[in-house]
C-alpha cells in the first residue's frame, strides 16, 4: 500500500537535488532549472497531504497558486538572465560580479 | 506487490531519475529534456494521487509554458553558431554533501513525525469543485494572483528592453 510517507520521500529527494543544482551548476539557467525541481517538490507535498489528510482541497489551490507563482518567477528570472548575458556575454553566474567593484 | 505500487515507483523512478540528470548533466540541452520526463513523472504522481486538474495543469503550465522558456533562455544566451552548451558544475563534493546530508534530515523528520493522517479523499474529479473554491473562498488570492502575472509581465518587458548606451 502506498501511503503519505513514500510521495514525502519522492518529494525529499527531489527538493535535495534541487538544491544540488542551485549549489554547484554555473550557468544560470540551469539554476533556474534547480528551483524548479524544488518548487515542483513541495507541489508534490501539498498535494499528498491533500490526499491523505482531512480530505479537503486546500492543499491542490495551494499547489495551483505554487505553479502560478513559478511562471511569475521563471519569466522575471529569465528576463534578468537575458540582461546579465548583454552586459557581460556569459550566462555563468561566477561572473556576474559587477556590484563587486 | 499491487498494480497501484507498480504504477507508483516506475512514476518515482521516472521523476527522481531525471531530476538527477538535470542536475548532472554536462549539457544545457540534456537537462532541460530530463526536466520535461522531471515535469511528467510530477504529473504522473498527481495522477496517482487523485488530482486530475493540477495534472493537467502541470503539462500545460510547465511542459507547454515554463520549458519552452528555458529553452528559449538557453538559446539566447550562448551565441547560435555555439554548439558547445556546456554547464560545469563547481563545488560539486561540498554541495553533495550539503544535499545529501539535507535528503537525510527531511526523511528522518518524515519518519519520526506523526502525521494526522484523517480519512482522506478518494480519487474523484476534482475540476469543479476547485472553480467553485477559487470563485468563493479564495476569490481574493486569485485575483492576487492575476495581478501578480501582469505585473511579472509588465516587468519582465521592461527589464529586458533594449536601452541607449549613454
Amino acid at each position: 500500500m502506498i501511503g503519505l510517507g513514500h510521495y514525502l520521500v519522492v518529494s525529499a529527494a527531489m527538493f535535495s537535488l534541487g538544491v544540488l543544482g542551485v549549489l554547484t551548476r554555473r550557468n544560470a539557467v540551469n539554476v533556474l532549472m534547480g528551483v524548479e525541481l524544488i518548487l515542483n517538490s513541495a507541489n508534490i507535498n501539498l498535494v499528498a497531504f491533500s490526499r491523505f489528510g482531512t480530505g479537503n482541497l486546500e492543499g491542490q489551490m495551494f499547489a495551483v497558486f505554487v505553479i502560478v507563482i513559478a511562471a511569475a518567477e521563471v519569466a522575471v528570472a529569465l528576463a534578468i538572465v537575458l540582461t546579465l548575458y548583454r552586459l557581460k556575454r556569459t550566462p555563468n553566474l561566477d561572473q556576474a560580479d559587477i556590484l563587486q567593484q | 506487490m499491487t498494480s497501484e505500487a507498480v504504477i507508483f515507483y516506475a512514476f518515482a523512478m521516472i521523476t527522481v531519475g531525471s531530476a538527477a540528470v538535470v542536475v548532472a548533466a554536462r549539457s544545457l540541452i540534456y537537462s532541460a529534456f530530463a526536466l520535461l520526463f522531471t515535469f511528467f513523472g510530477v504529473a504522473g504522481l498527481y495522477v496517482l494521487l487523485g488530482a486530475d486538474f493540477l495534472a493537467a495543469t502541470q503539462l500545460l503550465v510547465y511542459v507547454g509554458g515554463i520549458l519552452v522558456l528555458l529553452l528559449f533562455g538557453v538559446m539566447l544566451t550562448h551565441k547560435l553558431y555555439d554548439l558547445d552548451l556546456r554547464s560545469e558544475n563547481v563545488q560539486f563534493l561540498p554541495g553533495a554533501i550539503v544535499s545529501a546530508g539535507l535528503f537525510a534530515f527531511l526523511v528522518g523528520i518524515f519518519r519520526k513525525t506523526a502525521w494526522a493522517v484523517g480519512p482522506g479523499r478518494p480519487p474523484a474529479p476534482t475540476t469543479a469543485e476547485i472553480g467553485r473554491l477559487f470563485l468563493g473562498p479564495y476569490l481574493l488570492p486569485f485575483e492576487a494572483a492575476s495581478i501578480l502575472l501582469l505585473v511579472a509581465l509588465m516587468g519582465a518587458a521592461l527589464i529586458v528592453r533594449r536601452r541607449k548606451v549613454a
